[in-house]
């Protein structure tokens, strides 16, 4: 095989050895580090938010900045492709 | 593209109605059980690109153009930043929920483990918000690239 | 090492996509590949928030002191899941321009030097 294919088969098997290790030696799966940010939401969602899901009241209110980001990347992928399918009028 | 047989257009037009209340089911109750704006709109997006996909491109051409579309989907993204700028004049900061306890549309606080659609402050007004946006963008989405496959003799 | 399953189902997903990226010459083959990469990152994003034994952070029917699973996570591969299907319709649109113009989705026909 050419020399694409040994450079791509050497990042490919460099790529895979680096996440195999970080995936063995992360913390065991279902005990998280205690976060004081989850856990100060978990306890007063329902009295500043009024809202009984924890995750709406995240995405909604504690950080409604990421989700105006994420409606104007939607906004912006709904204009482009309607812009590159527009019919010139002949 | 032509449409499918008989059997598929009516399968169709029986389960559009169901697929689209129980979208607007999830989109409505998004401060109660698990769901929201986003995850609702894409079942409606769902249930409309059945409907594209069973009568066939030519019948939706001659139904809907796709610039009656862009409409609904700026009045969706400006009533979500409408309510954020609200946040501003009557509460003091950017996004803030100027709605959970006062008398007025959405201002209740759920006691014990009881589920009241009465509450939720902002959330709700904001998931209609963001459902109508999803619902029209990712239908103006497969609306275009159909009709892309319609015509044989443009050029590119 | 049994107990990390979740970790290295994300492990293999991540692999899969760089393969299919990385080895494939066909155009939709690689868009495929994309989709799949984006898959296991999500799927790593909501394995970080999950502690054993605890229930969704939903307070309708439960009672204010179960133990939850964290919320921020999973807010976050909310966004991520709608920026990926915005990138996979641009991604497909240019497919279909591109198809136009040049009559062929295999790489080595759409111009540019090979070596």
């Amino acid at each position: 095989m050419n020399r694409r294919n040994m450079l791509a088969a050497a990042f490919l098997t460099i790529v895979s050895v680096f996440l195999l290790l970080g995936m063995l030696l992360i913390h065991p799966f279902g005990s998280p580090t205690s976060q004081a940010m989850d856990q100060y939401i978990i306890d007063n969602t329902v009295e500043e938010t009024g809202a009984n899901n924890g995750v709406t009241s995240v995405v909604f209110d504690y950080r409604g900045f990421d989700t105006l980001g994420e409606a104007t990347v939607l906004f912006t992928a709904v204009a482009s492709v309607v812009m590159l399918f527009r019919r010139l009028k002949k | 593209m032509k449409g499918m047989s008989t059997i598929v257009k009516t399968i169709a037009n029986i389960s559009f109605p169901i697929i689209t209340i129980y979208g607007l089911y999830i989109i409505a109750h998004g401060h109660l059980t698990p769901g929201g704006g986003f995850q609702g709109g894409a079942i409606v997006a769902s249930g409309l690109a059945l409907i594209a996909v069973a009568h066939g491109s030519s019948w939706i051409e001659s139904k809907i153009k796709e610039h009656d579309l862009s409409l609904f989907e700026s009045l969706g993204a400006l009533a979500f930043i409408g309510l954020a700028f609200f946040g501003i004049i009557f509460g003091g900061v950017f996004f803030s929920n100027f709605l959970v306890d006062t008398s007025m549309l959405f201002g209740n606080i759920p006691v014990g483990g009881a589920a009241d659609i009465n509450t939720g402050g902002t959330l709700p007004l904001m998931n209609f918000a963001v459902g109508l946006k999803v619902i029209v963008g990712l239908f103006a989405i497969v609306l275009v690239m159909a009709l892309a496959t319609h015509k044989k003799e443009d050029s590119s | 090492m049994i107990a990390n399953i979740p970790y290295l189902a994300v492990a293999g997903l991540i692999i899969i996509g760089l393969y299919t990226i990385l080895f494939k010459k066909n155009l939709i083959k690689m868009v495929i590949g994309i989709t799949i990469l984006e898959s296991g990152v999500n799927l790593f994003l909501i394995t970080l928030g999950y502690r054993l034994g605890s229930i969704a952070p939903i307070f309708t029917g439960n009672s204010e002191d179960a133990l939850m699973s964290y919320p921020v996570p999973q807010a976050l591969t909310l966004t991520s899941i709608v920026i990926g299907v915005a990138v996979l319709a641009l991604m497909l649109s240019l497919i279909i321009h591109i198809y136009r113009h040049h009559g062929s989705l295999h790489v080595s026909k759409i111009g540019g030097d090979d070596q």
